[in-house]
């Protein structure tokens, strides 16, 4: 498997290359920030109109993971849906695909600011998930320990000695990871900037998402 | 038959002006009842007249009723300037005809007018003309038409404008079966393709050559300083330049982009210590602002006006007695026909000089001046209609009224672009019209047209208004006006393009227009800017065409390269070239040079395709992908007309290998096909195709809403329906334009695997210039890349000497 090992809180978990996380002992994939069906919320908001397909590239790349992994836990750990609307108006199509996708598995839906109420899809809706030693939730908190968490779209600068490369990528310290965005089309917020800077304790790494994943201090 | 005569009052308006009716004219007027007639004479030929002199014959005598000759011109202010010289001689004479113009400028009311009670002689544009036949009373505003004339149709000829305007002349034809047609061109290679264009297929067409007049008289620019490596800005050249101005009563200095004719315009006025008055003109200016130029030329009010091609066509400036061609001529017809806006009168030489902008140019400049000395014109055949334009003109066709297919596809294949246009394919853009396509059979807004009957309709008869909105083949990259900035508006400057505007921060200092303006930052997509006057002003990127040298011109600068020496050149330029021969070698026709170094911790390699901009961009793409494939990491690649220069990590020893022509075809369908230019071909492709609406009624799309989704479209068709379309209408595409792999398909077929490697230690005299070029392509998320970051991230994790979140 294309991961990077690590551990957080004695579990032992492995950054993917894709930007999902997997806990090999549990069998449990986690990915954060699909934003299913942004396309068709921005139709709706009278922006440009394009067909949804970006929610099948997502799902793509999740089938992918699980094939991977043979997951039997997924969680998605919130702002699945670019907001409820999008989760009630999904096309038939990918409707069935996520069923399919969680035929034969437990699946978490973690709420999040985009999708906050419970979507009409297979699965348990948690507003968060405790897994002893591990807590899943949307957006980090304070002072907690042992919390995966998404929201931010982490990604990171890297100056090499030819050129610069940005990517999405794992903020990981002794109290928490925040995972990269998974969705196609998601964008990102620099970990350099005060909220994350904050949030990390200063020995803070990054794990740099690719087809090799690499290990680095955080950019800050 | 008989010819008409002319009527003895027009006659006499001629002779008491002392002016000849020339043999071309008399020609034209006798063949006035042919179906179709193509003219083709110099610049200041009086191919206008030509033109109209038959129309005037026909209602001089005031008995027709309704429209009798449209003119079609690919200029609106082409079409204004022919209204303001008929007008004259028709007031002068008497004649009983009115003229009017109707184009993008001309007010609404007076449009309506147009439609109620059509005057004479209309004129107008391909647009202007498409939008009109799609009116439901187009049979109605077209009753009685005689004459169709299309002016500057070797400029039409070239593009998606002209095919569109073919279509719409078969939709004429179809509603005045007596049409005639007549097509005026400058001196072109190949008059016949352009006739059978303008003829209803497969009808005949006479071709009417007039007199080419004198020699011209042209020179390259020789200066004590030598030109510099690369760029095009020609700064070095200003001082003669000023000189040959001074000289001369008023000279047009032509730019091959908007951007150096900004630079070079700037420079001139730093220099211009006696003020001479000197204008500037392009496209990217604001209207008003070119107009001003265009009436102070007239008047005879300036002496240089620095301009690019948007002079090279029409309006007669009847003093311009030199012409000056600032940066190598890219393409030799060209070149001839500016050369011809000097000294605007039949049996005159017109006067040019050449200033090559750096020490390549110079050798270009004097192959293109031998290539106007033998008059060697060059020139690719078109090829047929593209679908897109088909796809747009059914639509516009349904807006106008129901129709049956089998009469559609009758008249469109009576376009000559659109001769060989086969039953399948007529259906397939039918039914994209119709639903969209496969990929978008389940999206509402796609579905248009529904058959009814027999006769297909638009679905919602609403459509008809957003389908008109949407016409047009012109793609005007995403741009922002310019203004100064003031309480309500200040005045609008011009035009830049949207990704330089996002670059700008305020502050910012750049050129337009000749002027330094300060960006002050961006209100309702208006760019506003205050006067400034910083010294060293960043450089506005403007949408202008880059053109690739012609393939003729370029295997003519090859064979030139083979001479022993190279006594027309500067001794500057031929040492140059001798160290080259000497270092490495020459390119040769029918072979390739591909050279490999060393440099600044890189490996280089340059290929010397000569393939022209577009073609050498494109392989650069290629390459580096095919590299990338064995683990050469490379990192970039820039092109120019001649050669590409590409830069990575890792020494190419192979090189031969890579220049299969058949894995290069599979680069180009399936790793290519997620490349920005094919997306921006597909862009054009999807909107003239009506698939992306740019204007809705209330809104106008901005270029990133335009570009997000027309990638997103591309990219969904690339993976759910390749074979949609557009799809194919993009690959065809691709062969030409701003992808061109036709040349790069035609020189590896010339060359037969005749590949020369040379290997030296450092960079060599011909590479040098391409370190220096500007549009350097970093090559993505490749081997180096993952190379690079690995290198990076390891040092940056030992210099950090911490942790223990890793096991």
């Amino acid at each position: 498997m294309n991961g990077l090992d690590f551990s957080l809180a004695g579990a032992g978990l492995t950054a993917l290359g894709s930007g999902a996380l997997w806990w090999a002992d549990q069998r449990l994939l986690v990915v954060s920030d699909l934003h299913l069906g942004k396309t068709e919320r921005i139709l709706r908001r009278g922006g440009p109109s394009l067909p949804p397909y970006e929610t099948r590239d997502t799902l793509i790349r999740l089938e992918n993971d699980l094939a991977t992994t043979g997951a039997a836990t997924v969680i998605c750990l919130g702002d699945s849906f670019d907001d409820v609307e999008a989760a009630r108006t999904l096309p038939e199509a990918d409707r069935l695909w996520i069923n399919r996708l969680q035929a034969g598995r437990r699946w978490v839906w973690i709420e999040g600011n985009h999708d906050p109420g419970p979507v009409d899809l297979g699965g348990t809706h948690l507003a968060e998930l405790p897994l002893p030693p591990l807590v899943f939730r949307h957006i980090a908190e304070t002072g907690k320990s042992g919390e995966i968490s998404g929201h931010y779209h982490p990604k990171v600068r890297v100056q090499t000695r030819l050129r610069s490369i940005t990517r999405p990528a794992f903020l990981i310290d002794s109290d928490r990871v925040i995972m990269p965005a998974y969705g196609t089309y998601t964008g990102g917020l620099r970990s350099s900037e005060d909220v994350l800077d904050t949030l990390m304790r200063p020995e803070a790494a990054a794990i740099i998402t690719g087809q090799t994943p690499r290990l680095v201090p955080m950019p800050r | 038959m008989t010819p008409p005569k002319l009527p003895a009052k027009i006659e006499g308006w001629f002779s008491a002006r002392g002016w000849d009716i020339h043999p071309h004219q008399r020609d034209m007027l006798a063949r006035a009842h042919d179906p179709c007639t193509l003219l083709i004479a110099p610049t200041g030929g009086g191919k206008t007249m030509a033109g109209f002199l038959p129309t005037l014959a026909e209602l001089a005598d005031g008995n027709h009723e309704g429209l009798h000759t449209l003119y079609v011109s690919p200029l609106k202010a082409l079409a204004a300037d022919i209204k303001r010289n008929l007008r004259t001689p028709v007031d002068d004479i008497g004649l009983p005809i009115r003229i009017e113009d109707r184009t993008g400028d001309t007010s609404n009311t007076v449009k309506k007018r147009q439609r109620a009670d059509p005057p004479h002689i209309l004129l107008t544009t391909p647009e202007s003309l498409a939008l009109l036949t799609s009116y439901e009373d187009a049979p109605r505003i077209f009753a009685g038409l005689k004459r169709v004339i299309v002016d500057e149709i070797h400029a039409l000829a070239e593009s998606k404008r002209g095919d569109q305007l073919f279509l719409a002349l078969a939709r004429l034809q179809t509603l005045c079966p007596e049409l005639r047609r007549v097509g005026l061109s400058a001196t072109v290679d190949r008059p016949d393709d352009i006739a059978s264009l303008l003829a209803r297929h497969p009808d005949p067409c006479a071709i009417v050559t007039a007199d080419p007049g004198p020699a011209p008289d042209i020179a390259m620019l020789q200066t004590e300083d030598a030109p510099p490596w690369s760029g095009g800005g020609a700064a070095y050249a200003i001082p003669a330049v000023l000189e040959q101005v001074k000289r001369h009563k008023t000279t047009l200095i032509f730019h091959n982009t908007r951007a150096q004719a900004e630079i070079f315009f700037h420079n001139l006025w730093l220099a211009n210590d006696e003020s001479l008055p000197i204008g500037i003109h392009h496209g990217s200016l604001d209207r008003t602002q070119r107009e001003r130029v265009e009436a102070a030329m007239v008047r005879g009010d300036l002496r240089a006006i620095v301009c690019t091609g948007s002079l090279d066509l029409g309006i007669d400036w009847g003093d311009v007695d030199l012409v000056i061609q600032v940066g190598a001529p890219k393409n030799v017809k060209r070149l001839v026909q500016r050369i011809g806006r000097a000294n605007h009168r039949y049996n005159a030489p017109s006067k040019a000089i050449l200033v090559p902008a750096n020490r390549w140019e110079v050798v270009e400049c004097v192959t293109a001046l031998q290539a106007v000395r033998e008059n060697d014109l060059d020139g690719d055949p078109r090829g047929r209609g593209p679908q897109d334009v088909l796809c747009q003109h059914i639509l516009l066709a349904a807006a106008s009224a129901p129709f049956k297919a089998d009469d559609l596809f009758t008249e469109m294949t009576s376009a000559g672009a659109f001769a060989d246009l086969s039953r399948t394919e007529f259906d397939a853009c039918l039914e994209f019209c119709a639903t969209g396509g496969y990929a978008f059979r389940a999206y509402d807004r796609w579905q248009r047209l529904q058959e009814r009957d027999g006769l297909w309709h638009l679905r919602d008869p609403r459509a008809a208004a957003r389908i008109r909105m949407n016409a047009g083949t012109i793609q005007d990259s995403d741009t922002l006006k310019v203004r100064l900035k003031r309480n309500r508006g200040g005045k609008a400057l011009g035009e830049v393009e949207e990704a330089f505007a996002a670059s700008l921060s305020p502050g910012d200092t750049f050129l337009i227009g000749g002027r330094i303006v300060r960006y002050e930052g961006l209100r309702e997509m208006t760019v506003e800017v205050s006067r400034n006057a910083a010294r060293k002003p960043r450089i506005a990127v403007f949408s202008g065409t880059k053109f690739s040298t012609s393939t003729q011109l370029s295997q003519r600068t090859l064979r030139y390269l083979q001479q022993d020496d190279w006594p027309e050149l500067p001794a500057h330029t031929a040492d140059w070239l001798r160290l080259q021969r000497d270092m490495s070698r020459l390119p040769e026709p029918g072979r390739l040079l591909v050279e490999t170094f060393p440099q600044d911790g890189r490996e280089n390699m340059v290929v010397y395709g000569f393939a022209g901009r577009n073609a050498q961009q494109t392989l650069g793409l290629l390459l580096t992908k095919r590299m990338e494939d064995r683990d050469l990491a490379p990192m970039g690649f820039v092109s120019t007309d001649y050669a590409t220069l590409i830069w990575g990590l890792d020494q190419v020893s192979d090189v031969e290998s890579l220049f299969d022509l058949n894995a290069l075809r599979d680069g180009l369908d399936g790793w290519l096909a997620g490349n920005a230019l094919m997306k921006r071909t597909f862009r054009g492709a999807a909107t003239i195709a009506g698939l992306i609406e740019r204007n809705t009624p209330g809104t106008r799309k901005s270029g990133r809403q335009a570009t997000f989704s027309s990638d997103i479209l591309y990219d969904t068709l690339s993976k759910y329906d390749p074979d949609h379309l557009l799809m194919q209408v993009t690959r065809e595409e691709a062969l030409r334009g701003l992808v061109d792999f036709a040349r790069i398909e035609d020189m590896l077929t010339r060359i037969e695997g005749r590949i020369d490697h040379s290997r030296t230690t450092h960079v060599t005299p011909l590479s040098a210039p391409l370190f220096l070029e500007v549009g350097k392509v970093p090559v993505q998320s490749g081997s180096a890349e993952e190379r690079l970051l690995a290198e990076e991230t390891e040092a940056l994790m030992k210099d950090s000497g911490l942790f223990n979140i890793g096991k």
